[in-house]
């Protein structure tokens, strides 16, 4: 952070570090920092939490694409990976975990079974977690090999980078001020 | 070792009690009247030394009279028998229960009490160990859809129906010809 004073304003015109001040929009940079911090909030509810387990360890290495924070509190999560089957009776459970997430935040639906149920066309299995909490990226496999799943967040990173992110934040700044 | 001693004691100790005995491929299966089951399973395990209850499960004969069965698997730990115990039990029976006679029949009693809706007699904490309590059906019962039926408990949970494009799809094992055989979508009003 540069201090207001007499010094910093003439380094601040220093030709030396001239070629080092990046323009760009907030919108662009909120959207960079936030796709480089996903904080995710592991849901392991079956197999496909096993090859979370594997993608968060060295041979896969989620921490080369920033999103090895993984987080079992969902106040300090961003990302909510539903891996695994939602039975009926945990549906309720996950929904809940959902609404405690602070926005913004995303939500990936890892495997057949959360995406739809998969092979359990049964009385006691919740046929998607989308019907329940908006899915931004599903990802197919049975399970999921680790690729896949890297895949998935970084999916998740090329819908941030497209967001918008200050305009509803102006949007009620403005309703605020008339 | 075979159970087959004890089958013939408990034929003696519990006379016409027992319905019938069964043995296949050196397997003792007991057949008893609901009315003196626990008599035979405490038996069995005070006099034989059956310590173990490996299973305890039910079968619906839907159809039939009378419609459920209940099916206990006990073995001895010294020397290796395994003993099988049916009674048949009709709908709305109760049955008594045997956790005080094994401690680890205890889950076995509320998984057959949850999915076949049987109650049981005496059982310190009979409630859903599957499904939640406050669910209205009893979803391994015969005239139960695979896919489920809809059902609604605020704030603990919700069921629906499962999509399943015509089926469930059943196998008829016994049947002569091939394309009888095969898989085929068979619903159960």
């Amino acid at each position: 952070m540069l201090e207001s004073n007499e010094n910093t304003f003439q380094a601040a015109y220093d030709s030396k570090i001239e070629g080092n001040v990046i323009v760009t929009r907030v919108d662009a940079a909120i959207n960079w920092m936030r796709k480089n911090s996903m904080w995710p909030m592991p849901m392991g509810l079956a197999c496909c939490a096993i090859e979370m387990m594997a993608t968060a360890c060295s041979r896969f290495d989620l921490s080369r694409f920033g999103m090895e924070v993984m987080r079992f509190s969902p106040r300090q999560a961003d990302v909510l990976i539903v891996s695994g089957t939602v039975t009926y009776k945990m549906a309720l459970a996950v929904k809940r975990i959902w609404d405690q997430m602070p926005e913004p935040k995303w939500c990936i639906a890892m495997g057949a079974c959360a995406s739809s149920g998969g092979m359990y066309r049964s009385y006691a299995v919740l046929q998607g977690i989308d019907q329940l909490i908006p899915v931004d990226v599903y990802i197919s496999g049975c399970p999921p090999r680790p690729e896949a799943l890297i895949q998935g967040l970084m999916k998740v990173q090329e819908k941030i980078e497209k967001e918008e992110s200050t305009k509803e934040q102006k949007a009620s700044f403005v309703d605020q001020v008339s | 070792m075979s159970a087959i001693d004890d089958v013939t004691s408990l034929k003696d100790a519990f006379a016409e009690k027992v319905v019938k005995t069964v043995e296949f491929r050196d397997e003792q299966t007991v057949y008893v009247e609901l009315d003196s089951l626990h008599a035979v399973l405490k038996k069995c395990k005070e006099d034989f030394g059956y310590e173990m209850i490996i299973d305890i499960s039910s079968v619906d004969h839907f159809g039939d009279d009378p419609r459920f069965e209940m099916v206990y698997e006990i073995a001895t730990l010294k020397d290796d028998k395994h003993l099988r115990i049916k009674a048949a039990v009709e709908e709305e029976q109760e049955v008594a229960s045997v956790t005080d006679v094994w401690a680890g029949a205890d889950w076995h009693e509320r998984e057959v009490y949850d999915m076949m809706g049987i109650p049981f007699t005496g059982h310190p904490n009979l409630k859903r160990i599957l499904m939640w309590e406050g669910y209205p059906y009893y979803p391994l019962r015969k005239d139960f859809p695979l896919a489920g039926r809809p059902s609604e408990m605020p704030d603990v949970a919700f069921s629906g129906v499962a999509p399943l494009e015509g089926g469930p799809f059943v196998t008829s094992s016994g049947t002569d010809e091939v394309s009888r055989r095969e898989p085929r979508a068979q619903v159960v009003d």
